[in-house]
């Protein structure tokens, strides 16, 4: 792989560590192909989703806890587990549930009822985002990194969005670049005192 | 023609190496100043343009400004041209000669200010024909080289003849200088306006972009150039034996008169236009006349220019002051001074003042950019100086092959 | 020739011709990149990649890659989505080997406030909130347009800047006079001068090189972003575009139907700058939502 792609990708998951620091959530993803018929890239058949880091094996199977846990449709404050989830995403008209299968925590669930593995949770998301899905599939909405002419790699809606709180924190900014008047002689003469590599 | 070559140089060289105590003063004076412009230009070519105030903001400034300046003090030799060799009008025809000498010294000092303003000042070479890669095409950079190179070229081939001729007490040949002399007329007005169309082609600096750049190039050049023959001549007069008449110079003054007021209209219909459209645009007239968000260094300059200016059409216009030599020579000075700052802080820097993306950095030379440019001035008056020790002689009779013998 | 300029050149020529460093004295007779024969290429990138070696103490490798056929690259820049975290400006720093000090930044983020829309004279390149995006305010990153009509091509007095048949501007950085004609030229303020010489810190080196792209520069030279043609011709995307945290870079093949760019320009309403002036950049902002 050439460096550049390798850099590429330590880029790319530097920068993801940064967004998600503060919002952890949950991805599940054994099958790591995406398949979009309606996409009409012509490289649609070499698009790859990046293998996404589970948040935690202590959650995922979820079954293994809720299968034992009576189910509770009644909306509630979370006070034993799952505690630390902000919820923030049209709490007024759904919560858990809305998303998250009653039946087996495994699966997420459509409006319509049908079941749906983590690593498709985009259809999901695009049941209310229409105008979002079909730009993510065209490859308008979200990053693409990898090749412009052969394989790239997308992204999931979860791996920048956080699907509790999914509103953007604000990032630091890197620094703005030096006023003109500030780029002077003098800083030439100092970095020559120092060890430096400039001819 | 050979026979008498040797003497010609030998006798120059002699020539140059005896003058008065003044003329030593004035020498060595040149030769400390020049000395110092080239100990600056090394600290300049050492470390970068970094010395220079110039950044990526505004990346052409005084170099550049006394660049187009000079240009216009060169194209303004022809002014004499006219009336002296085509009208064989005798007042003015000796005198000719030295407004020729002053268009070649401004060309080498033109030549100097690109040099040190370049980044790469050894890779001129890429700009020959044939040798490097000159994109006559569409850069009018390029043809203002071969534009300049061609005047100063013309020049030199006029005023050699013309005094060798004269060293050898031959008349010139009407047949070859008189062709040339009206090449000249076209060639000084085309370096003039090719250097004008260097900004006036610039969509990217709409305070350049403007038509009237190439006019107002033409007569600020006609108005300042003649400044110095008049201040010249008056020193010639008094210096050597050579007879200039009165009328000449207040000739000279009244059609500077007429130049200089056509400069003026020219700039006020640049500012009508910029006042009375009132876009965006008018951001870099402001600045240069009011200043922006209190940044305001070059506001005195700017009306400096335009107060000297009409100071100057006014003396040059009166026929009282035009003939009384004390407010002739201030005018004189004052116009040479009010298109100075014209060509050189008002028309590059605001240029560059709010900069394509709206940022506003202040321009102002740094202390390497004033001192190379007073050492390549001092160039220029020390080539004049020169050539002229030379060629008044000649003028007057005094330097021949019969005398140098 | 104008006289001095000769004396000039000749005295530099014969001190270069008297010094033993033949490398020193090929460097300076070469000739323009376009005019260079596949052996001739080959040596001046050789001569470049000992120059290199001796200079930062680093395997740097300099290629001459040909562009691809049947493509032409396209920029698109999202506006809706741009949260001014400057990542890109700093990823191309080091893709691209420019100089540290002084500072040398091919990509400029300009803070814009939103109730007044897009206007360049009354934006912000110095803004340094704590966080971004700020309130009320959105941004706008400008770097070379890649235009098809380009005014800094048209004005090179020696042809040292050209446009590629895949579209990208390039400089011949050891034919460039360092004149700044084209830097006057630009109405995007994409092109940067080396006021003094470069510095890049040693272990930030990148050593895969393309000669008209980010091989080290000297001073005195003209440079600015080439849409990292050292990744883009190997197939790869522009670094900017892949740092970016929030996806408002897009990058492609304007032949290709199917790619993002054309896409984009289908489906989006895109939009230049300063598009009165002609200059048909390749670089088109739009808003995804």
């Amino acid at each position: 792989m050439p460096v550049q792609l390798n850099r590429g990708i330590i880029l790319v998951s530097l920068v993801l560590l940064e967004i998600t620091a503060c919002n952890p959530f949950i991805q599940a993803n054994q099958d790591d192909h995406i398949s979009s018929p309606q996409h009409r890239d012509s490289v649609a058949d070499s698009t790859k989703l990046i293998p996404v880091e589970t948040f935690s094996s202590d959650y995922f199977p979820c079954s293994d806890c809720h299968s034992e846990i009576p189910l509770n449709p009644q909306r509630r404050e979370l006070v034993e587990m799952h505690d630390d989830i902000v919820f923030d995403h049209d709490s007024e008209n759904r919560w858990c549930l809305a998303c998250h299968n009653e039946s087996n925590r495994d699966s997420l669930v459509l409006a319509g009822g049908k079941l749906l593995g983590f690593n498709e949770s985009y259809k999901l998301c695009g049941q209310c985002h229409g105008p979002k899905i079909r730009d993510w599939k065209l490859g308008i909405h979200g990053k693409r990194t990898g090749q412009w002419n052969g394989q790239k790699q997308y992204l999931l809606c979860v791996h920048c969005h956080d699907p509790h709180s999914p509103k953007f924190k604000k990032l630091q900014p890197m620094p703005p670049p030096r006023r003109p008047e500030d780029i002077k002689i003098d800083s030439i003469y100092e970095r020559e005192e120092k060890d430096s590599t400039s001819p | 023609m050979n026979m008498h070559l040797k003497e010609f140089i030998i006798g120059s060289i002699k020539l140059l190496f005896q003058g008065s105590k003044a003329y030593w003063a004035w020498v060595s004076t040149l030769l400390i100043l020049i000395a110092i412009g080239i100990v600056s230009y090394y600290g300049q070519a050492a470390n970068g343009l970094i010395t220079t105030s110039m950044r990526d903001q505004v990346s052409w400034g005084f170099y550049i400004g006394n660049f187009t300046f000079m240009v216009g003090i060169a194209a303004a030799a022809i002014m004499l041209v006219i009336p002296a060799y085509i009208y064989n009008w005798k007042p003015i025809k000796e005198i000719v000669i030295l407004g020729e000498l002053l268009a070649i010294s401004a060309i080498v000092m033109c030549l100097l200010f690109i040099l040190v303003d370049m980044g790469h000042p050894e890779r001129f070479w890429h700009m020959i024909p044939g040798i490097g890669k000159l994109r006559l095409g569409q850069s009018i950079l390029a043809w203002d080289s071969l534009a300049l190179t061609f005047y100063l070229i013309l020049n030199f081939i006029i005023v050699s003849h013309i005094l060798f001729r004269a060293f050898r007490i031959k008349d010139y040949s009407r047949k070859y200088v008189i062709p040339l002399i009206l090449l000249s007329v076209p060639a000084g007005i085309a370096i003039h306006t090719i250097t004008a169309f260097l900004y006036n082609g610039i969509a990217a600096r709409p305070f350049w972009n403007s038509a009237i750049l190439a006019p107002k190039f033409l007569a600020s050049a006609f108005c300042s150039g003649p400044a110095i023959m008049i201040i010249l001549f008056q020193v010639l007069r008094k210096t050597t034996k050579l007879q200039i008449e009165n009328r000449a110079i207040w000739t000279l003054a009244e059609l500077m008169a007429y130049t200089m007021f056509f400069n003026l209209f020219l700039t006020g219909a640049e500012i009508f236009k910029e006042v009375y459209s009132n876009t965006e645009h008018r951001v870099f007239t402001e600045y240069l006349y009011f200043g922006i968000e209190g940044h305001n260094k070059i506001v005195p300059f700017g009306w400096l220019a335009i107060i000297f200016d009409v100071i100057a059409f006014v003396l040059f216009l009166v026929p009282k002051t035009r003939k009384n030599f004390i407010t002739l020579n201030i005018g004189a000075v004052l116009i040479y001074l009010g298109v100075y700052i014209e060509k050189g802080i008002g028309l590059i820097i605001p240029g560059f003042t709010p900069d394509v993306l709206g940022e506003i950095y202040e321009y102002f030379p740094s202390t390497t950019e004033i001192l190379v440019t007073v050492g390549i001035f001092s160039t220029g008056f020390l080539i004049y100086t020169l050539m002229l020790k030379v060629a008044v002689p000649i003028i007057l009779g005094e330097f021949n092959y019969k005398k140098a013998q | 020739m104008k006289w001095m300029a000769v004396g000039t050149a000749s005295i530099a020529g014969l001190s270069l011709l008297s010094s033993c460093d033949s490398d020193k004295r090929e460097a300076f007779f070469q000739d323009q990149f376009k005019e260079l024969d596949e052996n001739e290429l080959k040596a001046v990138l050789e001569r470049l990649e000992r120059g290199y070696k001796k200079e930062y103490n680093a395997d740097i490798e300099v290629n001459a890659t040909a562009p691809m056929d049947h493509v032409l690259f396209g920029y698109g820049l999202d506006l809706s989505k741009c949260i001014g975290c400057r990542r890109c400006v700093y990823a191309c720093v080091e893709e691209n080997n420019q100089s540290r000090n002084p500072e040398v930044h091919w990509i400029k983020v300009l803070e814009m406030e939103k109730d007044k829309g897009a206007d360049l004279l009354h934006s912000d390149v110095y803004y340094n909130p704590e966080q971004v995006p700020e309130e009320g305010h959105f941004y706008m990153p400008v770097q070379c347009q890649q235009c098809k009509n380009a005014p800094c091509v048209k004005v090179c007095p020696v042809e040292a800047t050209w446009t590629e048949p895949d579209g990208i501007v390039v400089v011949d950085y050891d034919w460039c006079l360092g004149c700044r004609n084209c830097m006057s030229a630009c109405p995007y303020g994409a092109r940067k001068f080396n006021w003094a010489s470069p510095e890049i810190p040693q272990e930030e080196i990148n050593i895969h090189t393309e000669y008209l792209g980010n091989r080290p520069r000297a001073k005195g030279v003209v440079e600015k972003c080439t849409f990292c043609i050292q990744r883009v011709r190997q197939g790869l995307y522009p670094a900017c575009v892949e740092i970016c945290p929030v996806g408002s870079r897009k990058f492609g093949n304007l032949l290709d139907e199917q790619s993002e760019i054309r896409t984009i320009m289908k489906n989006k309403r895109v939009f230049i700058l300063k598009e009165e002036l002609n200059t048909q950049p390749k670089f088109y902002y739009f808003y995804g939502t």
